[in-house]
């Protein structure tokens, strides 16, 4: 444990690291969220600067509890939700956050839609959330200043108190699109002064995206033959370029597609003896068959 | 006359550090907290009105320590308690109940008698208070 006595030098940084348990964590994080390298340092100076607030403390030297609300913006599919689940038990390992559950919440959870129904809805979400982390995703529809029957800033300013004076009850973290958030927070000063750290998370690259194809496979214990890699990579290519791209989603939406027509396939071999192998193996022509290969024009969904 | 009806009410009022403190040891159990508050204070009264509904998903004693806030601010000269209710099979039932608010006079009982067949005399008790209506009572 740290030494306590400020006169002595060796304070115990690998001790603190070591009790808070989040080298696990962060370990799990490299490991399991492919690329997304600016996020991963980011989270890592965060981490760092919370390690080294807690050892201050310790030591007895002043330290402000420091604003730890975050704002997320990328497209959809790039790990938003699940980087701020991951946030949620870092903070919890460090002791910034009593419990580290995650309430994730949308404009809807926030607004009421008559007079009087914003306060309680907003506090409702607001009480569930203490001790812990509330995310809220598309956070720019709080604000629809065209419409006046609108009451979506009476939640925001409910957020500002909250986010302001029960600090160490609450973390929020807010996320969606780049340019809508910017918008959002030159319209809402208030709010965007109160973020402490803005996180961008850049598309996935085709091998990236391969990688995470790989991962989910092997959690789900299936197995591409090679045929059917070298057919994914070249789906992985003209998919992205297509409408309504949602990165990681859209990949585990095409396995999922995959592992419907292998399905299918097995079931049409009923006289066939079957092994284990069989079970497990995607073949290049369950992923051919997806409508991606057919339309040059790329407008289709698949 | 001091009502002392559920747990700690021998102790003197519990500070908000040890509602919190007691309001934790119930989710630690995951038991559902809920709050409710009356103006009757008879022994009999088991079902006071409910303040709001059993909060069985909020997970952090600042949450149900807020909606106690609200309560207090409502009904600042009621009877409040709050109670812990365990779900597991075979309970199903409270856990913890004790009083976290007060108002600030408290009358007490009266004994009433009532003579019945045979010259026998039942007994009960009565609240100084309930002699008025409802809302005029604190």
């Amino acid at each position: 444990m740290p030494d306590t006595d400020a006169q002595a030098a060796d304070i115990n940084l690998d001790g603190v690291f070591r009790d808070s348990g989040v080298g696990e964590v962060l370990e799990g994080l490299d490991r399991e969220l492919i690329g997304l390298a600016p996020v991963k340092s980011r989270i890592h100076d965060i981490s760092a600067l919370l390690l080294v607030d807690k050892l201050r403390q310790q030591v007895g030297l002043s330290s402000d509890a420091p604003t730890l609300h975050m704002c997320f913006t990328g497209n959809p599919g790039t790990g938003k939700t699940t980087v701020a689940l991951r946030m949620a038990e870092i903070l919890r390992h460090l002791g910034y956050v009593r419990k580290g559950h995650l309430v994730a919440v949308t404009r809807d959870d926030l607004v009421g839609q008559y007079i009087g129904h914003t306060a309680p809805k907003t506090r409702e979400v607001l009480k569930r959330a203490m001790g812990g982390v509330l995310f809220i995703d598309e956070a720019y529809y709080l604000c629809r200043p065209e419409n006046e029957r609108d009451y979506g800033q009476e939640a925001i300013e409910i957020l500002l108190q909250v986010m302001e004076n029960q600090r160490e009850d609450l973390v929020v973290i807010l996320a969606g699109y780049k340019d809508r958030m910017e918008q959002f927070f030159r319209s809402n000063p208030g709010l965007s002064s109160r973020i402490a750290h803005h996180i961008d998370f850049p598309d996935y690259s085709p091998s990236e995206l391969f990688a995470i194809a790989r991962l989910m496979l092997e959690r789900m214990q299936y197995q591409l033959s090679p045929d059917a890699e070298l057919a994914f990579r070249e789906y992985i290519e003209r998919r992205r370029v297509q409408a309504h791209f949602a990165n990681a989603r859209s990949i585990r939406n095409a396995l999922d597609r995959a592992r419907l027509r292998q399905a299918s396939r097995l079931f049409g071999q009923r006289g066939v003896n079957l092994c284990r192998d069989d079970l497990m193996t995607i073949e290049s022509a369950d992923i051919r068959a997806s409508r991606v290969f057919l339309d040059p024009s790329g407008t289709d969904s698949p | 006359m001091r009502l002392t009806q559920g747990t700690f009410s021998f102790l003197p009022d519990l500070t908000d550090d040890q509602i919190r403190a007691q309001i934790e040891y119930c989710l630690q159990h995951g038991w559902a907290v809920s709050i409710e508050y009356t103006d009757d204070p008879h022994p009999r009264n088991t079902y006071w009105e409910m303040f709001g509904m059993p909060m069985f998903d909020i997970k952090d004693a600042a949450g149900i320590l807020a909606a106690l806030r609200d309560c207090r601010t409502t009904f600042p000269n009621q009877y409040i308690k709050m109670n812990a209710f365990d779900s597991t099979r075979g309970r199903e039932s409270m856990r913890l109940s004790f009083i976290v608010g007060r108002p600030k006079d408290e009358p007490g009982f009266g004994l009433v008698r009532e003579e019945g067949a045979g010259r026998r005399v039942h007994y009960t008790v009565r609240a100084y208070v309930t002699d008025r209506p409802e809302g005029e009572r604190y």
